[in-house]
């Protein structure tokens, strides 16, 4: 099991641990909700070293990219990064990734249950090119900072100068002999940033974002994987796992925004051809009645027929409702459609509403 | 963590206070605190018969749903129907607020079965 550099201020911190994907990572540190609250309202630290960090280099690494990823990739600069999905040749989703550009290389960051996939895929891929992948995930670990004050924290927090990185451009550089990379990005609907720096500092990093021992009220407190997973949820930002697997396609899954389909990659073909044909199924969002939670794979009806599948379900703890995204067949997935979903032969009233569930002010 | 000696306890973490013929149940703090934020129980109605070790409800965290087993034999009297609207009185207080069901015994049997709080404190010890 890997365990992140971060884990001995983990466990000073009280953390819960759990396995996820293959890492032992704080599932929550007081609670979840609190956790999640925080978020919402001023600003909390994750740690997301589980996550994949890639290096792609070489003349190709460019036209390897665009082969792979759904996005089109032309015209960014440097200091960009995008949103992606990686699919395979049938247009089943085999990861969503965020791509960014580095003066010199590629960066890829990628979910941590897929990374070895990911990394097998795109060296599969590099082959005869003149590109090469190099898996920085040990080397390095990575934070992120989100919350409406996140952004006015760290940069009063750490020594670089963070004014000119907008929402989905990043920074790089090196700091007293670190480098390190900061992303205006995030997975909890807030703004904010993700950091990334050598595994052998971030310690220090962490204890500076964490405020001096004794002062956490000059800190930021720290949130787990749990409260991660009802911020993006309520944000209907798509889990690999859940909302997205092989099994589906980016169209399928509600994500047409990061396909370009008038540009050659992997799994295009496939895409075309449903887009003429039309779609099937598609993701939803869903309001339930009452406080149950609906978990993945819980069906969802329409009377006695069946329509759907639940992907991810909580009970919304900035809203205070039931909320849940589902794969549905089209023809009942318009918004205000009563559904119903069933817990244990129990139908429980539920209706299609409009994604995201939150958005920040 | 304190463990009220007044009561006793099943290994899957619920708790039992006989008085007369009535047993209160509940979950332990322990189980509470495993189960994260508490978001919703799913409770017997009152009049249903429950037996030891089967699952008689359902309670939902922010993390996953659980059943909630009862630890005796008998015949539901009385359901905590603060814990609609509060589910929380189970995080905040397990052994007080967060009782769950009042069962009328039928077979005192399953008791003897049942730990005392030291023997409890040793098996969550145990993991």
């Amino acid at each position: 099991m890997n365990r992140s550099p971060l884990h001995d201020i983990h466990v000073q911190l009280g953390a819960r641990m759990v396995e996820f994907a293959g890492w032992l990572m704080p599932l929550m540190y007081r609670s979840i909700v609190d956790e999640h609250n925080v978020t919402r309202t001023s600003c909390s630290a994750f740690d997301v070293s589980h996550m994949g960090r890639l290096k792609i280099t070489g003349d190709d690494a460019f036209s390897l990219l665009q082969r792979l990823c759904t996005r089109n990739l032309d015209g960014m600069e440097p200091g960009v990064c995008r949103y992606t999905h990686i699919c395979r040749a049938d247009g089943g989703i085999l990861d969503d990734v965020i791509v960014s550009r580095y003066d010199g290389h590629w960066g890829i960051v990628c979910n941590a249950s897929n990374r070895d996939k990911i990394v097998g895929w795109v060296r599969k891929h590099a082959q005869g090119r003149r590109a090469e992948l190099e898996d920085q995930t040990i080397a390095t670990a990575m934070i992120a900072l989100q919350g409406p004050h996140a952004v006015e924290r760290t940069r009063a927090l750490l020594p670089v100068d963070l004014s000119g990185v907008k929402r989905y451009r990043f920074t790089s550089g090196v700091y007293m002999m670190t480098a390190y990379s900061i992303f205006r990005s995030g997975y909890t609907g807030e703004d904010g940033y993700e950091i990334v720096v050598p595994a052998g500092v971030v310690k220090m990093v962490a204890s500076r974002l964490l405020g001096p021992a004794g002062e956490p009220d000059q800190g930021i407190k720290p949130a787990g994987l749990g409260a991660r997973d009802t911020l993006r949820l309520e944000a209907a930002m798509p889990l690999y796992g859940h909302e997205l697997h092989e099994g589906v396609d980016s169209l399928s899954a509600g994500q047409g925004w990061c396909v370009d389909l008038d540009k050659d990659f992997i799994g295009a073909d496939p895409m075309r051809s449903l887009k003429e044909s039309g779609l099937k199924q598609t993701l939803v969002g869903l309001e339930l009645d009452g406080r149950r939670t609906a978990r993945h794979r819980y069906r969802v009806r329409s009377g006695q027929r069946d329509v759907g599948e639940i992907t991810s379900g909580c009970l919304s703890p900035t809203l205070g409702r039931s909320i849940a995204m589902a794969y549905v067949g089209v023809n009942d997935a318009e918004e205000g459609t009563e559904l119903t979903v069933d817990f244990n032969g129990k139908p429980n009233p539920a209706r299609v509403v409009k994604l995201p569930f939150y958005r920040r002010p | 963590m304190s463990i009220p000696s007044d009561r006793k306890y099943a290994e899957s973490h619920e708790w039992v206070m006989v008085e007369g013929d009535v047993a209160t149940m509940g979950i332990t703090q322990y189980a509470a605190d495993e189960l994260t934020d508490i978001t919703y129980v799913e409770l017997p109605q009152v009049g249903t018969a429950v037996n030891a070790e089967a699952p008689c409800g359902e309670i939902e965290s922010v993390k996953a749903t659980s059943e909630f087993l009862s630890a005796v034999d008998g015949n539901v009297v009385e359901v905590n129907e603060a814990l609609a609207d509060h589910p929380e009185y189970i995080n905040e207080d397990a052994f007080g607020k967060g009782w769950m069901i009042k069962i009328k015994l039928t077979d005192r049997g399953a008791l003897g079965g049942l730990m005392d709080a030291a023997a409890y404190e040793r098996h969550i010890a145990d993991g």
